[in-house]
């Protein structure tokens, strides 16, 4: 069973939760920019979420069902069809033999996910699925490629309450050991600022555009290369802030202000360009406090998924829908 | 190290990781306190730990902050620190010397002749200062597998280039700032282009992914461009004719 892709977005690679344990090699994890998404679709399609998936960034593509093949979409909304007929996102959904499933531009936020039932089973490197394309690991998913799933069986037509996070909002950070590089003024300066997400941005990290002067660090050009951790806000020379994603570099000189706590990613990596951002500084302890509640959150999501019934909500152009329907039932 | 001297300090990093910092320059000692003491991190095994790495002269831990508390970490490395003079501690054991065949010069390393003429030597005094120079992987970082290597003798503390060579190879050998780098791929560099060699720090879908692990030592030994041509079209194993020997402990 699997997918062959007919077309494709430019940015879509294939992520699971990435490869821990080589930041002594100089390979930082990777993994899906959204990791939220990847939990809800395995909550959707009851499997477990350190499968792999499809993860598109900005742009979907056209996917043709070589067999009966459970999907879920989740993440960044995009329009969706199969056969023509628009589906919902944060769903399951079943696709036949021969049907193809359209995935458009994105509405709101940046990566959307396309999960297949038994995950996507590519061959793992270093124990992970996940590309790695600023380290040479796997490519981008190009068209004619085949996306196949692992065993599988299940049911389809659920969907998820999914938490919105699309369109930036107020990340939580921690200091890091570098903040003490930025006076106190600075640091007020900064929590005080309303960001907005600049245009430069990858899996690698995303810059952030404000008014007024930048955010630099004393003696910023003589700091020894140290370590970055996935969520690091780092300042470069003209004092303009980069969130570094999951394809950051491991180490780098660039004094890193504080950290978004891992439960504020997915927010912070859907962010779209011009996006609003502000950061809101918490005490460690609360931090870890946050941090256990995200994990229990995502632990029980299962619990948020119900059947998808045909609320005419839920459906974005109710004539066309009945009308395409109708002539296909037609033609059968 | 005086009284005043903020070393070895502790500090956070981010929700979920600590680091230990030697010095806040690169030295000899701070880089060998910083292997040796990841090296005793490794071995004490403490559970909740992810994984732990060296930069210049800091060694870093990452760990499950609901298994193990920042608290306990803290704890921990503090009685750690205090067992001993890391600054002089012996390096970990297991690390290897690799000895890779170099093309100093010519046109696949044009600006050898730039960077003795920066260190204040003549070019043949400067390939053989180099050629004799074992170096250390003092860390590996900017790319997979890629290491940064030294500390050379003080007249190679040569600046790095401010206008960026656009592309340099695979395997090229560059220096600046009394260290060198051999690239794990193409890139664009302001270090100087020296030495080139058909070494693969990072071999993907081979047996070692990773050739170097921080602490192995490298000389980089001059050959002639001949033998490099042939090395590379029998460069499978991607080594490019180095040999390796176990560094006794």
């Amino acid at each position: 069973m699997s997918l062959i892709v007919r077309r494709i977005g430019p940015a879509c690679t294939i992520q699971d939760q990435g490869r821990a344990g080589f930041l002594d090699q100089g390979l930082s994890r990777s993994g899906a920019a959204d990791l939220r998404a990847l939990y809800e679709g395995a909550a959707l399609l009851r499997q477990k979420p350190d499968l792999a998936a499809l993860e598109m960034a900005g742009m979907g593509g056209e996917f043709e069902a070589t067999a009966p093949l459970r999907i879920a979409l989740t993440g960044a909304p995009m329009q969706a069809s199969i056969d023509g007929s628009p589906v919902a996102w944060n769903a399951s959904h079943a696709l036949a033999k021969g049907q193809r499933l359209s995935i458009g531009a994105v509405l709101r936020g940046g990566y959307g996910y396309l999960h297949l039932g038994g995950g996507i089973a590519t061959e793992p490197f270093l124990g992970s699925r996940s590309a790695h394309l600023a380290a040479r690991v796997g490519r981008a998913v190009a068209v004619g490629d085949t996306l196949a799933n692992g065993p599988d069986k299940g049911e389809t037509g659920m969907k998820i309450a999914a938490e919105d996070r699309f369109g930036g909002g107020t990340l939580r950070v921690v200091a890091s050991f570098q903040t003490a590089l930025f006076d106190g003024e600075t640091l007020a300066r900064f929590e005080a600022t309303e960001f907005r997400r600049g245009p430069r941005a990858n899996r690698m990290g995303m810059q952030l555009d404000s008014d007024g002067p930048g955010f630099a660090a004393k003696g910023q050009l003589n700091i020894l290369s140290e370590v970055i951790s996935p969520g690091d806000i780092q300042m470069t020379g003209t004092g303009n802030p980069f969130i570094l994603l999951p394809e950051c570099q491991t180490t780098g000189g660039y004094p890193r202000i504080a950290t978004v706590l891992p439960c504020d990613l997915p927010r912070a990596a859907q962010t779209p360009p011009g996006g609003a951002m502000r950061f809101r500084f918490v005490p460690l302890d609360e931090a870890v406090t946050l941090h256990a509640a995200w994990l229990k959150d995502l632990a029980r999501l299962s619990s948020r998924v119900e059947p998808l019934v045909r609320d005419p909500h839920d459906i974005p152009d109710l004539l066309s829908y009945q009308l395409i329907s109708g002539v296909v039932s037609a033609n059968d | 190290m005086t009284r005043a001297d903020p070393f070895p300090l502790i500090r956070t990093v981010g929700l979920d990781g600590v680091l230990v910092t030697f010095a806040d320059t690169m030295t000899e000692p701070s880089n060998r306190a910083a292997l040796a003491f990841r090296g005793a991190l490794h071995e004490a095994g403490w559970e909740g730990v992810v994984e732990s790495s060296t930069s210049l002269a800091s060694a870093y831990l990452r760990f499950d902050p609901l298994r193990l508390s920042h608290a306990e970490v803290q704890a921990r490395l503090a009685a750690l620190l205090a067992e001993r003079d890391w600054y002089a501690a012996p390096l970990p054991s297991g690390r290897k010397l690799w000895r890779v065949p170099t093309v100093y010069g010519t046109d696949l390393a044009p600006q050898l002749e730039d960077a003795a003429a920066a260190a204040g030597l003549d070019v043949d005094e400067a390939v053989r200062r180099l050629a004799q120079s074992r170096v250390r992987v003092l860390t590996i970082g900017f790319a997979p597998g890629q290491p940064y290597l030294g500390p050379l003798a003080p007249e190679f503390d040569i600046p790095r280039l401010q206008q960026l060579t656009p592309m340099v190879p695979e395997g090229a050998l560059v220096c600046a700032i009394r260290q060198l780098i051999v690239f794990a791929g193409p890139t664009p560099t302001g270090w100087r282009h020296i030495g080139q060699t058909a070494f693969r720090c990072f071999r993907p879908g081979m047996e070692w992914t990773f050739a170097l692990n921080p602490g192995d030592e490298m000389v980089f030994e001059p050959i002639e461009r001949a033998e490099l041509d042939h090395i590379r079209v029998h460069n499978e194993d991607g080594t490019g004719g180095a040999t390796v020997e176990e560094i006794e402990a």
